[in-house]
């Protein structure tokens, strides 16, 4: 099953204004660390913020609303975010942690809860909101995509970064510029080429723009944990849905993705195991 | 309890880590014992506890179990060796016989111009089933691996090697120290057999170097780092930093205990345990 196990697909997006204005699509994640922290669901989260506003992400341990908005907006680089959950129960003592997490941060979080070498970590995490990634870049690479691909004078320059419609695009001055997704190809890091997992097959609750219009999100509930804390802050009116089957382009557009990027990278991992470099070795 | 076990380390068909010859369990004494055991005391595994070169911080990390120490100590298991737990030791002034052991459990380091952690570890092989080796002291030498000797109150004290340098080891987890919970999970697995979750473990036991540098050399240099952040979550001293979204070892902060690679999840990953846990 290309999307894992879940036990609710909608689409969704919410409600309150201030998330609308700078969320990524649907503003699903940071609804949900909203509603979390003002329920006592969690006391605080692990997330990946850009402090600088230069596209460059910083782990970063959020405790209120104000701070969740704050740190809003999909980032297209690498976030050790793992790394601040340290933080997050050292330094700030949370006993109830989200994480914000890629589906590869996922993959470290759980193997950290199935085996917990780290000591009272693993036992804090009670909720892990998934993104859907198909890929990151380094900086270096966003660099190229506005500077010598896009005609920008610099990255900072661009007010806005997503991917969509089979492309890269940047804004600035309200004006959208796009790169063809094949052009971007080769500048991923080296990593994402061999990740089975499209849409963050093992978080709570997984959520990407795919498969929704615009300004909506497809949200798939997964664990008890995941499906209890969205239907809460649905029946809250922080977040409104549609059925999948009432969108377009709906869940198959996400299958497929995710299919393709199973597919992929599988061929990637014999690729490399024919050629005898190291692969992780699954348990 | 722990035959299921026994029985694939005795008969595993996996070629040997080690090449060298290592002082080896002595042959077991072939047990006609049914799988259905009573829970009769004589069947409770019997396990030691050897404190060679280290901090007691495994030791103290086993003792952080509360909840479920009483029942282990109780009903699962009977500890009949060690110097602290039982008040067992053989050497001194009431030096005795080490019993036969199931399970050994080792902390720290072996002290190469220690004789009595020598014997004692070379003893624990011939009369133990299974060596742990408890705690990356054990396992790398961890910060024993920087010990120069020439310090009170025994100068000549100088080489501190992984146990596995002189004897062959079943089991091996690591941390400095080894977290609580892995502790917790590992002994549950251990007395209901369950084999799948502990070969990681096993497979562990062949290593006995561990660095910041692996996730450098092993995942890194192999294009497997997506710079998630596990290995910086991992690591007790805080050597790990990021640049460029890759981990970045301080070796001068680094105290070569391999959690930072044994937690990656790119060295392997545990999926089968994974779905089972959270039932995706």
């Amino acid at each position: 099953m290309p999307l894992g196990t879940y036990k609710e697909a909608v689409s969704a997006r919410s409600t309150e204004k201030r998330i609308q204005d700078v969320s990524q699509d649907g503003g699903i994640v940071s609804a949900l660390l909203c509603y979390a922290l003002d329920e006592g669901i969690i006391e605080g989260a692990v997330v990946a913020g850009t402090p600088d506003k230069n596209w460059r992400p910083v782990p970063t341990v959020v405790t209120s609303a104000d701070e969740v908005i704050e740190a809003a907006g999909t980032k297209y680089s690498m976030s050790p975010t793992l790394s601040a959950l340290k933080e997050a129960t050292r330094q700030y003592g949370l006993e109830k942690v989200g994480v914000v997490t890629t589906p590869c941060q996922t993959q470290g979080l759980r193997k950290a809860q199935a085996y917990p070498f780290s000591r009272f970590v693993a036992d804090k995490i009670k909720l892990i909101v998934g993104i859907y990634c198909m890929e990151n870049f380094p900086m270096a690479s966003l660099d190229t995509f506005a500077t010598a691909k896009l005609g920008f004078d610099d990255l900072t320059d661009a007010s806005k970064m997503d991917i969509g419609k089979g492309k890269f695009w940047l804004t600035k001055d309200g004006e959208d510029k796009g790169l063809a997704i094949k052009e971007t190809h080769g500048y991923e890091q080296a990593g994402c080429n061999i990740c089975n997992d499209y849409v963050a097959e093992w978080a709570d609750v997984s959520t990407g723009s795919v498969g929704s219009p615009d300004g909506w999100s497809t949200v798939l509930t997964r664990t008890d944990a995941g499906s209890d804390v969205f239907s809460k802050a649905v029946d809250a009116g922080l977040i409104e849905t549609k059925p999948m089957d009432d969108v377009k382009p709906g869940l198959p557009l996400l299958e497929k993705l995710a299919k393709g990027k199973k597919d992929k990278n599988k061929k990637e991992r014999e690729r490399r195991a024919k050629m005898g470099v190291k692969i992780p070795t699954i348990y | 309890m722990f035959d299921g076990i026994k029985k694939i380390f005795g008969g595993s068909s996996e070629p040997a880590p080690k090449t060298e010859k290592k002082a080896e369990a002595a042959p077991k004494t072939p047990k006609s014992a049914p799988a259905e055991k009573s829970k009769a005391a004589s069947s409770k595994p019997r396990i030691g506890y050897i404190h060679l070169s280290g901090c007691t911080g495994d030791a103290m990390s086993l003792t952080e179990n509360y909840d479920i120490l009483s029942t282990v100590l109780t009903d699962m298991v009977d500890i009949v060796y060690g110097q602290t737990l039982v008040d067992k030791w053989i050497h001194g002034t009431f030096a005795e016989e080490m019993p036969e052991m199931d399970l050994c459990l080792i902390e720290g380091s072996v002290c190469l111009q220690d004789e009595h952690s020598v014997h004692e570890l070379l003893e624990a092989r011939k009369k133990s089933g299974l060596i742990a080796a408890f705690g990356s002291c054990a396992i790398t030498g961890c910060f024993t691996t920087f010990a120069r000797g020439g310090q009170q109150a025994q100068p000549k004290h100088e080489s501190f090697l992984p146990i596995s340098s002189l004897v062959k080891v079943d089991v091996a987890l690591p941390g400095c120290p080894v977290a609580p919970e892995m502790i917790a999970k590992t002994v549950v697995a251990l007395c209901e057999g369950d084999l799948d979750y502990l070969k990681p473990a096993m497979d562990w036991a062949a290593c006995d170097q561990g660095c910041g540098c692996d996730v450098l050399t092993n995942v890194i240099r192999q294009g497997l780092c997506t710079g998630c952040g596990t290995c910086a979550l991992a690591c007790p001293t805080r050597a790990m930093g990021f640049s460029e979204g890759r981990p970045s070892c301080d070796r001068d902060r680094c105290i070569k205990c391999g959690s930072c690679y044994m937690m990656c999840p790119r060295s392997w990953l545990p999926e089968g345990r994974i779905k089972k846990e959270t039932g995706l």
